[in-house]
């Protein structure tokens, strides 16, 4: 079995990104980025079922920048096979990066993708599951728990109630929630390994599907700042403000 | 112009969300029609068909609805899609799960998770775990459009809806229910409390999640947690508040042994009012804080029940 892992090059998690003074987004210049987390969490599971003799073959996909190059070598570097990258400086929304992945999965016919449930640049939260409509295929998605099974997957998800549980047949679009797994660092021989594994470079016209986007940011604001608190020197001092002064208890 | 939102209920009740997206869709314009797609949803019909502002509801019938799942969610809407301008409903996990698949069956961009409305084409929505916000403009003919539901007034009742039943069409692709874990609680709904009080992993372990809970029962508020504090095991998964976990604006949200991540800040922050518990008087969390407190969580929370029985909250 051919597992498909796409994974995109985002702002580190750990920076606080500033909106630029006149609007028009935000400032990307000299930021750390990484891959996307949940993209890390996805590559991890696809090595943990190939370890378990589940899979042969991770080939991962990134459409982004020259840089999303890096992003594919760190996932070649955890254990992943081969990489795509379909090259463009051009940001895609999801309903592009759906279209061009629908098409990875017509010429590599994989029987399992595994996507991050959100990129958390745009929090959109949307690619798997338009990936899994275009395709025709069943879905899983926000994953805490995926079990191979004889024809698909029982996969345990993260629902605002609680988890659910759901058994798709394959092939299947998986998505990954926080608690799926922990990824595993590269080792430095890994590393060095994964310089040697093929990276296949495309660009979005080899596909011939349309990308154009479909939204128009008219406008990137900073949000609502909140007013500076105070500290209370006691519990007491604490409960007499919340009963009188803020009157919310 | 004619709406369609996508109730959401568990075949009994109404899911208070949805009141919040229909807000949303009044913002919009034009009619509102409310999809209640179900197994024995019956009661769920007679509330919708009440709501203020609804003027239609369409009811469709079928062991497949049973769970919603994103497969069945997306054959039935896209059997009446053709009839709207607009497609709605709430940035929920159900939401979240068979919207994109609606958008890319009508090769639409979702706008995800808005949180306003500035006309029947644009929106903000927030970017980057809220560091930023957006406003976007949507040039697709159809709208797919998923709500944050605090940030909308919820609709009240008043109405009186006509109501049509529809055909549930066979899914496309097929999941299977196996099963669910629902977290059992008396305690309010974490996404609508007034109060939420919450604890990360300076509670060092579930156990301790008790001195918490005893606030919790006085108050009449929900429990929540930061993502490190679910990850270590101390409480559900559906405890998480933040960027990847639920979003929360209630009047008062208490924080306790909760440092104050970007990601953990974006599921609170629009909190009326918002207090930190923390012995760390660097901690980042004391920046949104309206009422800090640089103590001990074991003695301070303690403390803080016996205080409010004083003051006889
Ligand atoms: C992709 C991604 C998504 C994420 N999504 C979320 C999300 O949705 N929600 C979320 O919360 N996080 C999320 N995170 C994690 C986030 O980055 C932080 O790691 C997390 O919020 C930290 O949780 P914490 O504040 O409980 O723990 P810590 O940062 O370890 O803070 C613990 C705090 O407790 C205090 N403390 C310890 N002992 C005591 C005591 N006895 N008395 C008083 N105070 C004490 C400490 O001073 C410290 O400030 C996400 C991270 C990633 C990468
Ligand atoms: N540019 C991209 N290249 C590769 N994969 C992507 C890209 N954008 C999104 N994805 C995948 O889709 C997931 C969800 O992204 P989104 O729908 O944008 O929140 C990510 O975690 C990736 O697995």
């Amino acid at each position: 079995m051919k597992i498909l892992v796409p994974v995109k090059r985002v702002v580190d998690y750990n920076v606080k990104v500033r909106v630029k003074p006149d609007q028009t987004g935000v400032d990307l210049a000299n930021v750390k980025m990484s891959m996307n987390p949940f993209c890390e969490i996805a590559v991890e599971e696809a090595i943990r079922l190939k370890e378990k003799g589940a899979a042969e073959e991770i080939v991962v996909v990134s459409i982004g920048p020259a840089q999303a190059q890096e992003t594919i070598r760190t996932a070649l570097a955890m254990g992943a096979d081969r990489g795509i990258h379909i090259t463009t400086d051009d940001a895609v929304e999801s309903l592009g990066v759906a279209k061009l992945l629908a098409k990875v999965v017509e010429e590599e016919s994989p029987e399992l993708v595994i996507l991050g449930k959100q990129a958390i640049d745009g929090d959109v939260n949307a690619t798997g599951q338009m990936l899994a409509a275009l395709l025709g295929w069943p879905q899983a998605t926000f994953a805490s728990e995926v079990e191979k099974t004889d024809d698909g997957y029982n996969v345990t998800r993260e629902i605002d109630g609680g988890l659910q549980t759901i058994k798709v047949s394959s092939p299947a679009i998986i998505t990954t929630d926080l608690r799926l797994n922990e990824p595993r660092y590269a080792s430095l021989p890994n590393i060095m390994k994964a310089k040697r594994k093929p990276i296949d470079a495309k660009t979005p016209a080899d596909f011939g599907v349309d990308i154009a986007p479909r939204l128009e940011a008219l406008k990137v604001a900073e949000p609502a700042k909140r007013e500076a608190g105070v500290k209370v020197e006691s519990v007491a001092e604490l409960v007499d403000k919340l009963k009188n002064e803020a009157g919310v208890i | 112009m004619t709406v369609l939102v996508i109730a959401e209920h568990d075949n009994a009740s109404l899911n208070d969300a949805t009141r919040a997206v229909i807000t949303a869709a009044k913002g919009i314009g034009g009619d509102i029609h409310v999809l209640v797609g179900g197994e024995d949803c019956g009661p769920v019909i007679e509330i919708v068909k009440g709501l203020d502002g609804v003027t239609k509801v369409l009811h469709a019938e079928s062991p497949a609805l049973k769970n919603r799942l994103a497969e069945a969610m997306e054959t039935l809407v896209l059997s009446i899609a053709d009839g709207y301008d607009a497609i709605l409903a709430a940035a929920s996990t159900t939401g979240k799960n068979f919207m994109p698949r609606i958008a890319a069956k009508l090769d639409v961009m979702q706008i995800s998770d808005i949180t306003a409305v500035e006309s029947a084409d644009t929106f903000v929505r927030p970017i980057y775990a809220g560091n930023a916000m957006m406003t976007v403009k949507s040039n697709d003919a159809k709208k797919v459009i998923t709500v944050r539901p605090t940030t909308f007034e919820k609709a009240g009742d008043g109405g009186s809806a006509s109501v049509e039943t529809i055909d549930a069409p066979a899914p496309a692709a097929a999941s299977e229910f196996v099963s669910e874990e629902l977290s059992k609680s008396d305690r309010p709904d974490l996404g609508s409390a007034k109060i939420v009080i919450s604890g990360g992993r300076g509670m060092g372990n579930g156990e301790n999640f008790a001195i918490i809970e005893k606030v919790a029962d006085r108050l009449g508020a929900a429990v929540g947690a930061s993502r490190a504090a679910v990850d270590a095991g101390f409480v559900p998964n559906d405890y998480q508040v933040g960027q990847t976990g639920k979003v929360v604006a209630p009047e008062l949200y208490i924080a306790v042994g909760i440092s104050g991540a970007i990601q953990h800040l974006a599921g609170m922050k629009d909190s009326k009012v918002i207090v930190a518990i923390n012995k760390d008087e660097e901690a980042p969390i004391f920046s949104v804080a309206d009422y800090g407190l640089v103590a001990d969580l074991f003695t301070a929370v303690p403390e803080f029940e016996a205080e409010l029985e004083k003051a006889g909250v």
